[in-house]
């Protein structure tokens, strides 16, 4: 057993007297719009054992879940964990989503696949303390020592004595035990609701409609609202009429907002794309949508500009350029970078000679374009902003930076601000950058009246906060006898780079240099599932293939020997993968797919990657009906440790996979003088039912290892196998994504 | 603006309103129904599907004026329970993610099992393909879609 000690956590434990409720209660009622009847069932005498654990007198037990759900399922597994050390039956519990709640919770955002391992501590923790405080008080009330006091299935047992009770009968005793100072958590080998597949806790709530999402929020007196941005990046707001709207049925008001104030240092996620948009308030969507196609705004282009920003405590500052870019540019100057001089991120012995005295030298290009994130719940939030306070409720990623934001922008505490989270229409990173919440509370503010903001597809689509556009050059050497003797890495993007020097195959070259660049846009860029990994993947995985085949290897055992390299005499320092493992999830994918028997007869690709602490190797099958590849097969391996609830982590690699076979065939936003080409799914294509693969296979290494990332690292692989699948297929490589560009040419 | 009593889940909903209003928005902002969700608007993604009649459609571009006397049926008016078919077969296979779009494939997937009660899997393909499912749980929505196929 892990002894634990709790006081690094300390202020996650708050008491708060039995009936108060806490800050629970205030949030309920604010989501009693969702369901009042619910609201009613529930009982009130919630014993709060710490901010995670709430427990009746008649033994309801209420877990809450601290992280927001956008469908990569920590409303089902995080609560799982802290049902585990807590010791309770899962279908015992009601399970609710916390509001932000920096006393109670740390870390409360959905972003880099951390959730689960980073509260895994803090999560076993929460459900240990409380079980120890139950059993304490269990062990006063009956006179006997603690230690003899047994628990199961959310029962308190002394066996000499025969005497026992439910959680909720010394529930209310325990909320008065002090917080111990430490507590034992279960060896990983007792785990009994762990490892098990327990089903989406809101999965019946999803299939009968009920009002989950930020989209669905109602409140009485709530009006809708929708925003007019620049119609072009490089351009911002001038003037407008509203006189031309004003009179149209249902219409209340129409004024520009400014989302930040003029002297604001910017942090972490705060967007840049644009600051001054048209608000438009009327009582009905539609009417509303109607006076939004009416609207006559005018519109300027701007001067470049630089702006400071505070990156979790690191200081940036940015370029802004002026102009109305195009992709073609982009492209042009993409290619250009690549025979310029780029900024040295690592070296490794005297790549220089080794290519110089190389028996055979590859060298190949990938690009990738800007790609929208499209979840399918438009962005909205709800907003009532009064002079007391601000109340907000939706969905967004990353609440507590969000609140920050606010909170200069209004002049109003933290403390004042309560921001309610829903379940999110899907994130992908998108939510992470919440500047239509600071919207939604500005036109509340001005209408002063409660409001909900929502985007139109096309407002969505438009609006920026894209995946940059990236393209990496690839150079390898091998000498005389096939063996890889240097690797060069050279890439960029616009406006981020998308390198990752210390990953693999860094680390099993002798010879190794990487190095990047960056161009300045005025195009907003930010997070996209698994960023930069999400291109590099792709570039480095489909280079490698053709690299073994060049030696005349095959491309599992190339990969293996590069590992074996890495494992038994790593190159360079600050190496971030795991060889071991890393060969593991390739060795496990070998043997899953049948790759050995299959690979004359089919055209199978392969890839593995890690990030996110996880390795992922992926086989793919496919065969080609005239220019459209069929994928046949799909076998993933995955090794992120403990796997908490399999069921749903297989539903996330599945979703990774189809995600990232989807986006590498077509994902696709280009920009015409800094219009972006599609605003919405007509012109931007998505992967629907047919393109998906007829079947996937997801396999997972067991291990006792703490869990790492889940809801990214199956994506950033799934490029690189297609690509070498449709190189089997069609014996063409593909290094420009959408592949769809060159498979419609065939 | 005009009246109009819609027949909605088998109960008979009176609106005044303007009668371009595409049914999804009377749903969702005139008659509390928003389990039927915006997606596109242009009817491309799916999300907004309900029956007009026990037919799929999408309600995003449907005006008000032209329902009539058919029946109209939301994901809400499916089941008292979530009880049908379509839906138990979602939660046997655990379909969701983030759930937003999964309202329109159930309704989606009903119609077409109406239709055709034991589809082929280019059946089903073909019958889908119009809802798009952002999460990409394609596999898993076949796989409900025959075990309730099944039942």
């Amino acid at each position: 057993m892990a002894t634990i000690t709790t006081s690094y956590n300390r202020r996650s434990f708050l008491k708060v007297s039995a009936l108060s409720g806490g800050g629970f209660l205030l949030g309920f009622s604010m989501l009693a719009g969702f369901k009042p009847a619910e609201a009613a069932k529930l009982p009130a005498d919630w014993n709060e054992l710490n901010g995670y654990i709430k427990i009746t007198s008649d033994n309801v037990i209420k877990i809450m879940s601290p992280n927001p759900e956008g469908g990569q399922g920590v409303k089902t597994s995080m609560p799982m964990i802290v049902a585990e050390e807590l010791d309770v039956e899962w279908k015992s519990i009601v399970v609710e989503q916390a509001g932000l709640d920096t006393k109670h919770f740390t870390r409360q955002f959905i972003g880099g696949s951390q959730a689960i391992r980073q509260g895994w501590k803090s999560l076993r923790t929460a459900g240990a303390t409380a079980r120890q405080m139950l059993r304490e008080a269990a062990a006063k009330q009956w006179q006997v020592a603690v230690e003899e006091i047994t628990t199961e299935a959310g029962k308190l047992y002394h066996k000499a004595s025969g005497k026992s009770a439910t959680y909720g009968e010394m529930a209310l005793e325990a909320t008065k035990i002090p917080i111990p100072q430490e507590v034992k958590l279960k060896d990983s080998k007792a785990f009994k609701l762990i490892g098990t597949s327990q089903k989406n806790i809101d999965g019946l709530k999803i299939v009968t409609g009920k009002p989950l999402f930020g989209i669905d929020y109602q409140r009485e007196g709530m009006l809708i609202a929708m925003i007019v941005h620049p119609p072009a990046f490089g351009l911002k707001f001038k003037s407008f009429d509203a006189s031309s709207i004003k009179k149209m049925p249902g219409i209340k008001d129409a004024f520009p907002i400014k989302i930040f104030r003029d002297d604001y240092e910017k942090q972490f996620f705060d967007t840049t794309t644009f600051g001054e948009v048209v608000a438009i308030v009327g009582n009905t969507t539609w009417e509303v949508m109607q006076a939004k196609k009416a609207i006559k705004i005018e519109w300027e282009t701007f001067e470049g500009y630089t702006q400071n920003r505070n990156m979790l405590g690191r200081k940036l500052t940015e370029k802004i350029p002026a102009g109305l870019e195009s992709t073609e540019e982009h492209s042009a100057k993409m290619i250009a970078m690549q025979g310029k001089e780029a900024t040295l991120r690592r070296k490794d012995g005297d790549p220089e000679t080794a290519f110089k005295n190389a028996a055979k030298v590859i060298e190949r290009t990938y690009t990738g374009p800007f790609l929208a994130h499209n979840c399918m719940e438009p962005m909205n939030f709800f907003a009532y902003v009064t002079e007391e306070k601000a109340e907000l409720v939706g969905g967004l990623q990353k609440p507590e930076f969000t609140e920050q934001a606010l909170s200069a922008r209004l002049g109003m505490p933290l403390e004042k601000i309560d921001i309610q989270m829903t379940r999110l229409g899907g994130g992908f990173g998108r939510r992470s950058y919440a500047h239509w919440l600071i919207e939604a509370a500005l036109i509340s503010q001005e209408m002063k009246a409660p409001i909900k903001l929502i985007y139109t597809r096309e407002d969505d689509m438009t609006a920026g906060i894209y995946r940059s556009t990236y393209s990496a050059t690839y150079r390898a050497a091998l000498d005389a006898n096939n063996n890889l003797i240097a690797f060069h890495v050279k890439a960029g993007g616009i406006p981020e780079s998308p390198l990752y020097a210390n990953r693999f195959p860094a680390g099993a070259v002798d010879n190794y240099l990487a190095e990047d660049w960056t161009i300045d846009s005025n195009i907003t860029i930010g997070s996209f599932r698994a960023p930069r990994s999400n291109f590099i993947a792709a570039a480095e995985q489909s280079f490698l293939d053709e690299v073994a085949e060049a030696a005349g290897k095959d491309p599992i055992t190339f990969r293996l020997e590069l590992l074996k390299r890495a494992k038994e005499n790593p190159v360079g320092k600050d190496n971030d993968y795991d060889p071991t493992r890393f060969a593991g999830v390739l060795e496990l994918v070998r043997e899953k797919s049948g790759w050995e028997q299959l690979k004359s007869k089919r055209s199978l690709g392969v890839s593995a990657y890690f990030c996110h602490d996880s390795y992922v190797a992926h086989v793919l099958d496919l065969e080609m009906k005239s220019s459209e590849p069929i994928i046949k097969n799909v076998w993933c391996a995955i090794d992120c440790g403990i796997v908490v609830n399999p069921e749903a982590a297989k539903n996330m690699a599945e979703g990774g996979i189809v995600d990232g076979i989807g986006t590498a065939l077509f994902g696709n936003m280009t920009f015409t003088k800094g219009v972006p080409d599609s605003n919405n799914f007509n012109k931007y294509r998505m992967i629907r039912h047919k393109e998906a693969p007829k079947n996937i296979e997801v396999y997972f290494v067991e291990n006792n290892i703490d869990p790492t990332g889940m809801g990214e690292p199956a994506y950033p692989p799934v490029f690189g196998a297609l690509a070498n699948a449709l190189y089997k297929a069609t014996g063409k490589r593909f290094y420009s994504q959408p592949f769809q560009t060159d498979l419609g040419k065939m | 603006m005009a009246k109009f009593n819609l027949k909605v889940n088998g109960k008979i909903r009176k609106v005044d309103i303007d009668p371009t209003t595409p049914m999804l928005w009377v749903l969702r902002d005139h008659l509390g129904l928003v389990g039927t969700k915006y997606g596109c608007g242009i009817a491309q993604c799916g999300a907004c599907t309900i029956h007009l009649n026990g037919t799929a459609m999408r309600s995003c571009m449907l005006p008000v004026s032209a329902i009539g006397n058919q029946e109209i049926t939301t994901i809400e008016g499916l089941s008292e329970n979530g009880d049908h078919p379509v839906q138990k077969a979602w939660l046997e296979h655990d379909v969701a993610q983030c759930g937003y779009c999964q309202a329109g494939q159930i309704m989606s997937a009903v119609s077409l099992l109406k239709n055709n009660p034991n589809p082929s899997d280019e059946e089903i393909e073909s019958a889908m393909n119009g809802n798009i499912c952002r999460c990409a749980t394609y596999t898993r929505i076949k796989a409900a879609i025959k075990t309730a196929a099944k039942k």
